[in-house]
């Protein structure tokens, strides 16, 4: 199973992604999403971490199953990319192009304004992320 | 009649947020107020005391559609700083990796983010449902864009080869001769590409805007030249600030350029195609005469036309490049930092990017001032916005917003330095 970490680096809570990617050995994706489609062709499985504003409290982590259903779009508008990683699937779906297992964690946000760093409550929920990936990444490798 | 507002919650395929507000009383359009772009004044204060070898990569990622855009101009602006030359084989890699991000780019413009709006969808997402053969040349397209930087760039995604003076490591003949035929089908593609484009129904609505591009003799814009215009501009790139100030706009944190003394201007593919038209390869050229289009084109809709001969134009360009590569003998030429001031400017896909550096002497930087094409064009897309609401002012506000959507939609607007929805207001008196 390949991870994808998304985000910004530069728009504080929105580097969550990146950040859980390079703590498990993932892929840190900086691009705009539509190019995740290119580099997971060939994957059968992936897992995308993307930071997510949904009006949760901040810190709450979502798990999403991307080929079960739809993403709801309005919980990555706040990518700061134009078509959404949920615009991203679709597009795969409609093409036939979307691995067999598409897993999403998001992370909720609380500030996605420009500067570095985390808010406190993103800083604890990726360690809480790290560990849903090695966890969704260690049950997809043993599956038969 | 009472006043009512019209909410749409966010303008889709605009990258980041922004708001737009527009006051109708009777048959009068009051006001137009449009603010999509927020400076990336974050980034400018990032930068001051730090190396200026840091200044590429940090300013790569103010955009995730453009960071090619954003190294470039900001190797030039230090390179010229520190007294620096980078030219054959090194410079043409730069143009061929700015071809890659223009492929990319427009790619992803033209058939994900501009085409559903001449085409009645709501996104790219309904095409692929109905016509998925059109997505997948978009996709085509882009993968072929995007290998090209992950060749040249040094990684897909984000390209992290570029450094002032001039490579980390230069490719082999042999890794580039592997993207010709790649670029060889997307050229076909792209030809393909203005086929579509010409043939979509267009918004009868022209505009003499003042053009501003770069000019090379010999050279379609891309990475270097004079700031040229319609109006007679005709500068070296020290002069910029002499020439262009921006203007804070009260009911915004945005920044609004403009040309002293004249106004608004529009840079991008409209402006590089009006004056750049004889410097397109003859089979560019040849796809914008049998679309239709000549150098005296000023309808804004059309860009997207336009976008699509780039298109031909980037892989064209990519093929000649890639057919003369000889491998450099070193991938950087040696640079020493010193104090003083720099400037540079290049043609992102939406059009002038500026960069100005200030340096110490131990090479930190002391201050950065980036001015992105967005913000270049914002005065010019709010006067657009005027003109169209006014010839459809009976329009209902529906249809009213999804026109003003597709008018801002024509120049591209690449603001992920911003913020991440447009809230498009219609005030009705």
């Amino acid at each position: 199973m390949r991870v994808f970490g998304i985000g910004n680096r530069y728009r504080h809570d929105d580097a969550a992604g990146l950040v859980v990617a390079e703590r498990v050995g993932g892929t840190p994706f900086e691009g705009e999403p539509v190019g995740l489609i290119e580099v997971w062709s060939g994957e059968d499985a992936v897992l995308l971490v993307d930071a997510v504003s949904s009006g949760a409290p901040a810190g709450t982590l979502h798990r999403l199953d991307a080929v079960a259903e739809p993403l709801p779009p309005a919980l990555f508008a706040a990518s700061t990319h134009h078509l959404g990683v949920a615009d991203a699937v679709e597009l795969a779906r409609a093409l036939g192009r979307l691995p067999a297992k598409v897993v999403v964690i998001g992370i909720e946000g609380a500030c996605f304004d420009a500067g570095e760093g985390l808010s406190i409550e993103v800083e604890t929920a990726v360690e809480r992320a790290v560990e849903a990936v090695r966890e969704e990444v260690g049950a997809c490798t043993s599956a038969p | 009649m009472a006043a009512r507002t019209i909410v749409t919650e966010y303008l889709a395929r605009v990258e980041g947020e922004g708001g737009m507000r527009v006051e109708i009383d009777g048959d009068r359009v009051a006001d137009v107020k449009l603010n999509i772009y927020e400076p990336p004044r974050f980034f400018e204060a990032f930068l001051r005391g730090r190396p200026y070898t840091d200044a590429p990569d940090i300013t790569a990622r103010i955009c995730g559609i453009c960071p090619v855009a954003y190294q470039m101009s900001a190797v030039q602006a230090l390179e010229r700083l520190c007294g620096v030359t980078v030219d054959g084989q090194l410079r043409a890699l730069r143009r061929l990796l700015y071809c890659g991000e223009w492929i990319e780019s427009h790619a992803l413009h033209v058939y994900m983010l501009h085409a559903p709006d001449f085409l009645g969808y709501e996104s790219a997402i309904e095409i692929a449902r109905d016509h998925p053969e059109i997505v997948a040349k978009a996709l085509e397209l882009k993968q072929t864009g995007n290998k090209v930087m992950t060749v040249v760039g040094g990684r897909e995604i984000h390209p992290i080869n570029v450094r002032v003076g001039g490579w980390y490591r230069t490719p082999r003949r042999a890794e580039l001769l592997e993207l010709v035929e790649p670029l060889e089908r997307a050229r076909d593609i792209a030809l393909e590409t203005v086929a579509f484009a010409a043939g979509l129904p267009f918004p009868d609505y022209v505009r003499e805007y003042e053009l501003v591009c770069l000019a090379e003799p010999g050279e379609y814009p891309i990475d270097r030249g004079r700031i040229v215009s319609t109006a007679g501009l005709d500068i070296d790139v020290s002069e910029y600030e002499e020439h262009f100030v921006e203007e804070h706009v009260e009911w915004s944190n945005a920044l609004h350029s403009v040309i002293v003394g004249r106004g608004s201007y529009l840079c991008g593919p409209l402006a590089r195609f009006a004056l750049g038209f004889e410097e397109l390869t003859p089979v560019a050229k040849s796809a914008a005469r049998e679309a239709g289009l000549g150098p005296g084109e000023r309808n804004p809709f059309k860009s997207i036309v336009v976008r699509s001969v780039e298109l031909v134009q980037a892989c064209d360009e990519a093929l000649a490049l890639i057919a003369a590569y000889e491998e450099p003998d070193r991938p950087a030429v040696e640079v020493e930092p010193r104090a003083g001031v720099g400037w540079g400017i290049t043609e992102a896909p939406r059009g002038i990017l500026y960069h100005r550096y200030e340096l110490d002497d131990g090479g930190a930087i002391r201050t950065a001032k980036i001015v992105p094409p967005t913000a270049q064009n914002q005065r010019a897309i709010e006067e657009d916005l005027r003109a169209v609401v006014e010839s459809h002012v009976h329009t209902p506000d529906d249809e009213l917003a999804l026109l003003c959507e597709q008018t801002i939609r024509n120049y591209d607007p690449c603001i992920s330095c911003a913020t991440h929805f447009l809230k498009l207001d219609v005030e009705r008196r």
